[in-house]
């Protein structure tokens, strides 16, 4: 245990679904696939992930069952915190979420919409599982905006101050990903992770742009980033968890060792 | 013939009723007094509030035959919330009673913990369990005190998944059989006494390790 008592910082697999496929986008556009989300999934959970999130990236209606299922198969594999996200549009798209196995529910264009939805979700569900997904485009030194719909519409909003609004109104975590590091692999947006960190009594989960194991080591150290999240190093086998996981113990970082695994009763 | 009842007074329970169901244990789910008293093993979950779990047990007219149960001998295990109300009282949201299977309080962290920014509340994520009242050392070690319990199948620095921004605090020091550390605080990770067990964190979210902890809860025989 380390001296400072700080447990195990959350490495956390981002898994980008459409329909049956885990795919994954640059900057949010231009979507690739990669595989199923399901295996995906279930292979880092075995490789020792921290929790794991789904994000349904179209988010259109007739697609909405197939998501439930992986859902529904993956809580019953995978037994760590599952957030997903996605076209969540109002309380009952989030208990339907919670009702196929997701622990937190992750919103972004709804509560920019309807802020007062927030509180709503923290008030009927907990705010432990109420996630406020911020997804930012940097506009100048120290100036971010959030933008909805995978990075097509502005809100005209300061990311910062919309975290700050979002954890008063019981919000539980922040999901903070800057879209121009996603998918690009050059690193996080540190001065964005920090700055949000620093602004917020939240965690907040730093996500986009891990091109490396170095670069999540630089999130937790330099951007103070709670948890991380990962996604196309991993999806397109670049780095294990345990590249991963294994350079942040070799500088110092406390994380969880992957398990040794329970099979299932028979 | 094992009865794993899982009482259904307050939040989610499926995540309870899937760790079970991996460890072939098909858990009874029900908010029924009489299937609590005749249950081989139950489980309290809960995510929420101290004060509304009780008045939902309350409500439910639970609280009477969960003591009953526990007096009986048969394991018990509380989880989160769940393990809270095992405690005499709580001060989250105004005081209230709680079951009082434990003597002690549940408190938030210090204002210490809070102010650190590397230390948020609530307290989300994993943790290292250690001894109670250990310096932390001993990594890899199975502590005496967790022979026979549900810690069993664990060693020191095995970490588990906690969600919480209030603590238990047992007034004996034999209550507590498992402690994590947070914001430089010790936390009370997992509280015994006899056939009862509580832990803070939540083990069917905690991995295969958690599912171990399960699987010892429910290969535990009665003490009577």
């Amino acid at each position: 245990m380390p001296a400072d008592g700080r447990g195990p910082i959350r490495i956390i697999p981002k898994l980008e679904v459409k329909g049956p496929h885990l795919i994954k986008g640059i900057h949010l556009e231009g979507l690739r696939v990669v595989g199923t989300p399901e295996e995906a999934a279930l292979r880092y959970y075995r490789d020792g992930a921290d929790e794991l999130i789904y994000m349904d990236v179209v988010a259109s209606l007739y697609q909405r069952d197939n998501l439930l299922e992986v859902v529904r198969r993956t809580a019953e594999q995978a037994f760590i915190p599952l957030t997903v996200g996605g076209g969540v549009r109002s309380l009952d798209d989030f208990k339907t979420f919670l009702r196929v196995g997701a622990d937190k529910v992750a919103m972004n264009t709804a509560v920019i919409a309807t802020p007062e939805l927030i509180t709503q979700a923290a008030e009927a569900f907990g705010s432990q599982c109420v996630v406020v997904s911020i997804e930012a485009i940097r506009k100048g030194p120290g100036r971010w905006e959030p933008y909805t719909d995978s990075g097509r519409t502005p809100t005209g909003l300061d990311a910062v101050e919309w975290a700050v609004r979002a954890a008063s109104l019981g919000a539980g975590e922040i999901l903070l990903t800057s879209i121009d590091r996603d998918g690009t692999g050059q690193g996080y947006d540190l001065e964005l992770v920090e700055t949000v960190t620093r602004a917020v009594p939240i965690p907040v989960i730093a996500s986009g742009g891990a091109g490396r194991p170095g670069h999540v080591g630089d999130v937790i150290i330099s951007g103070h980033a709670d948890a991380v999240a990962i996604a196309h190093v991993l999806h397109f086998n670049k780095f294990t968890m345990n590249d991963i996981k294994s350079h942040l113990l070799s500088s110092g970082i406390p994380v969880r060792q992957a398990p040794q695994p329970l099979e299932r009763a028979s | 013939m094992t009865t794993v009842t899982v009482v259904d007074y307050l939040g989610n329970l499926g995540s309870v009723s899937r760790a079970l169901e991996w460890l072939g244990v098909e858990p009874d789910v029900t908010d029924s007094p009489q299937r609590v008293l005749d249950a081989t093993h139950v489980i309290l979950p809960g995510d929420g509030a101290f004060g509304y779990g009780m008045e939902q047990l309350r409500e439910k007219e639970l609280i009477d035959p969960l003591r009953e149960f526990i007096a009986s001998g048969r394991p018990f295990l509380g989880i989160c919330v769940g393990m809270q109300l095992l405690l005499s009282e709580s001060v989250e949201f105004g005081l209230h009673q709680g079951l009082d299977v434990i003597p002690g309080r549940v408190v938030p962290f210090t204002e210490a913990a809070n102010q650190d920014r590397d230390f948020k509340i609530p307290h989300i994520g994993w943790s290292f369990l250690g001894e109670a009242g250990g310096d932390g050392d001993g990594a890899g070690d199975r502590p005496d005190a967790w022979q026979g319990t549900i810690l069993e199948d664990l060693t020191v620095g095995d970490s588990v998944y906690f969600v919480h921004s209030f603590l238990a605090q047992p007034t004996d020091a034999r209550h507590t059989l498992a402690e994590t550390r947070y914001g430089g605080e010790p936390v009370c990770a997992v509280v015994a006494s006899d056939n009862v067990t509580g832990c803070q964190f939540h083990p069917e979210k905690s991995g295969p390790v958690g599912l171990r902890i399960l699987k010892r809860f429910v290969e535990l025989e009665s003490i009577a």
